[in-house]
């Protein structure tokens, strides 16, 4: 008699077993991190201090002079002067109800992630556009990092490197990289040919073609690419304050276990407004390096 | 060296075959047995590009390669600067073997030796005029200054003095490829590739532009390969035309050539489209002069005269052609004095015409003239003659070949159209009015 029991019960492995396997993957990855998390966390060491001086600079200038210097810089990226103003306004209303620090410490956080995630994912994007396998391979991993559960990968995060700066700067990058690396490859694909061709009958070395002509060419899509990342990367604030990430993330974690709806609301629509100037200011950008690119009307 | 190369051609192609494919060196036994293009793609998902390609190119020349969408002469200039890698063959340039050269190489030469123009131009849509013409400078290091000076002065050749600071896509089709022909002038190469330079321009900007380059190549006689499927456009500027079709090339040989002796249906065919007129020069269809007349007198041209069939000759002393004489003018002026010098003697008004000329601007002259017009070259020699009924039948014996058919082959459209469309249109309204009868 053939045991049939499966054909109505899901055939699983043995509950024993399958803790079993639980218990060696734990433990073997726990011994790495013990074996080797105080090198890793050496290795990110400078990246530590950067993030602390910078979170400093932000949070220990006088106001004014941050204001003054983000407004400058928004103003020299968009050349629009309403943009500029809204963004005095929102900041000013951001101090005035009392979330200025926070506010900085979340600014300071994002602009490292991004310039993080710029510096490690074009070069990627770059190589997977170059190669085809490059870019099947690098696809399903990105695939992977996009719809894995953030939480998920916070675990060995945290066990690597604890609690702190460090491990939420890399959860968010790896949260938000994907879409630089992506449409930096998209857009170095979508380069004219026949201006590549050019340029290779011109004598210009693999070097050359890359600088003057596709990375310039891919620099609209790529901006999108980089929009994108920031607006993921704030996505992750609040998420990244559950371990250990100072700034806007912590009041809002706070009022959903105490249910301050109020305070909440307020760090809430903060990160909005970061994120719409984040937005704006690199669309506007995208949009004046787009100008000849794209063409403009004859007259 | 220099021996070795002035007695072979500038340029030199030899067994070129190019296979797209992933095996491509798998399938040049076949290709060499001879199977045809589509034998090829069916057996072995591998297209055929160019076959046993033969070339010589000689310096200063304008050297037109033809073909219609998929003949391969796209595939075949990209061959002279590498940027298709061929199956099998040799391209020499002055000598050098360009498949030889390694990547520091190619690059080298590609930057000295030929510059390249494209059919939707490949200009640079982030950088300005001014940066797009010194491009190929700037990719050899020369500094900013020198190039922008050099960049200038090539657009203003072209005629777009002005326009430096636009951007390519402010620019029309027309300017685009003017910068895009500044562009390829601004390296001082060679050689230039020109890849079906004007065949996105209107017609009028393509033959502006086609004027302009002729105009250049007098004061620089670069080696030009140029790409068209344009036979007009062949004639017009090649000196040399060659004609591909489906990868081999067909014929090599000058305009005339080409028109006059198509060497197999394929060229016929292309050459029956031709606007003869355009196309053809005076030289290559006139006929050897009637009649000279050398006397020095009246009196003894119009003894000569009346040996002659005609009533006209052509007068011509030491100092060459002098006019057309008509037999009842000298007539009336022997009655007058028959010693006076033929040089007094009031000649006939006709001006001839140059042996360089096309058939189209003499086509009024001609067909006004009562006499044949006297043909003269520049150093004032009587060459030939062009009359009135021999120019009609050069240019209605080609209009008879081509009208029939294409007359023939329009009643044929004409009567298709007709009846497909007619037919349901036809019945329609019949069954309406029968349908409106039935209700009142």
């Amino acid at each position: 008699m053939a045991d049939f029991s499966w054909f109505s019960k899901f055939p699983k492995l043995d509950r024993s077993t399958l803790l079993e396997i639980r218990k060696y993957l734990d433990s073997a990855f726990l011994d790495f991190s013990r074996e080797y998390g105080d090198s890793i966390e050496a290795f990110f060491d400078p990246l530590l201090d950067f993030l602390i001086w910078f979170e400093k600079l932000l949070v220990q200038s006088p106001w004014w002079a941050v204001l003054l210097c983000i407004t400058g810089l928004v103003y020299a990226v968009s050349r629009s002067w309403k943009l500029s103003l809204s963004v005095v306004v929102s900041f000013l209303l951001i101090g005035y109800l009392g979330m200025w620090e926070d506010t900085m410490r979340t600014l300071s956080i994002i602009t490292v992630c991004t310039i993080l995630a710029i510096v490690l994912g074009v070069p990627i994007g770059i190589l997977m556009a170059r190669s085809n396998r490059t870019q099947s391979i690098v696809t399903p991993v990105l695939d992977i990092m996009q719809t894995m559960p953030a939480f998920v990968y916070l675990i060995p995060v945290v066990m690597l490197l604890g609690i702190g700066k460090v491990p939420g700067v890399i959860a968010v990058v790896i949260y938000a990289i994907p879409p630089v690396i992506r449409l930096t490859n998209l857009g170095i694909r979508l380069v004219d040919k026949e201006v590549l061709e050019a340029a290779t009958a011109y004598g210009a070395n693999p070097m050359q073609r890359l600088l003057g002509v596709q990375l310039p060419l891919a620099s609209p899509t790529i901006m999108a690419g980089i929009n994108q990342t920031i607006m993921m990367a704030l996505g992750m604030v609040v998420i990244a304050s559950m371990i250990g990430v100072n700034g806007l993330g912590q009041p809002v974690l706070k009022s959903i276990t105490n249910q301050y709806f109020t305070l909440g609301l307020f760090n809430g629509l903060a990160i909005v407004a970061l994120a719409i100037i984040f937005d704006r200011v690199s669309q506007s950008y995208a949009k004046r390096s787009m100008k000849h690119i794209q063409g403009e009307n004859h007259d | 060296m220099t021996n070795g190369s002035a007695a072979q051609p500038f340029i030199q192609i030899k067994d070129l075959y190019k296979v797209f494919g992933k095996k491509s060196t798998s399938v040049m036994p076949m290709v060499k047995e001879g199977l045809s293009k589509d034998d090829i793609l069916a057996k072995t998902g591998h297209t055929v590009g160019l076959k046993a390609i033969d070339l010589d190119i000689d310096k200063g020349e304008i050297f037109v390669i033809m073909g219609l969408s998929g003949s391969g002469k796209s595939t075949l200039i990209r061959h002279f600067n590498r940027l298709i890698e061929p199956t099998e063959g040799q391209i020499l340039v002055e000598g050098i073997d360009v498949m030889k050269l390694n990547i520091k190489e190619l690059e080298q030469f590609r930057r000295n030796k030929m510059a390249m123009v494209f059919q939707r131009f490949g200009l640079m849509p982030h950088k300005n005029v001014l940066e797009n013409v010194a491009y190929g400078l700037s990719v050899q290091g020369v500094d900013k200054p020198t190039r922008n000076a050099k960049a200038t002065k090539w657009l203003e050749t072209v005629g777009l003095a002005g326009y430096e600071a636009q951007y390519p896509l402010q620019l029309s089709g027309g300017q685009q490829q003017r910068v895009g022909l500044a562009r390829a002038l601004c390296t001082d190469a060679e050689i230039l590739l020109m890849d079906e330079a004007f065949s996105a321009l209107d017609p009028l900007i393509r033959s502006e532009m086609q004027e302009q380059l002729i105009e250049l190549q007098k004061d620089l006689h670069k080696t030009i390969i140029f790409i068209t499927h344009d036979l007009d456009e062949a004639l017009r500027i090649g000196d040399r035309i060659a004609i591909l079709k489906d990868g081999n090339l067909v014929q090599v040989g000058k305009p005339v050539d080409i028109l006059l002796n198509p060497a197999d249906d394929y060229v016929e065919a292309f050459v029956k489209d031709v606007n003869r007129p355009r196309a053809l020069t005076v030289e290559t269809v006139m006929k050897p002069p009637a009649y000279r007349l050398t006397a020095d007198t009246i009196g003894d041209a119009l003894k000569q005269m009346k040996r002659i069939p005609d009533n006209y000759a052509y007068y011509v002393n030491d100092d060459g052609f002098q006019g057309v004489v008509c037999q009842d003018a000298l007539e009336d002026a022997v009655k007058l004095d028959k010693e006076t010098s033929m040089d007094d003697f009031e000649l006939e008004d006709l001006p001839p015409i140059s042996p360089d000329a096309l058939l189209e601007g003499i086509i009024p002259a001609t067909m006004a003239s009562d006499f044949p017009i006297p043909v003269v070259d520049a150093e004032g020699d009587l060459q030939g003659q062009v009359s009135r009924e021999h120019l009609a039948e050069v240019l209605s014996d080609f209009y008879n070949e081509e009208t029939d058919e294409t007359e023939s082959e329009k009643v044929a459209a004409v009567t298709e159209n007709n009846e497909s469309k007619s037919q349901p249109s036809k019945k329609q309204p019949k069954q309406d009015s029968e349908d409106t009868h039935a209700k009142s």
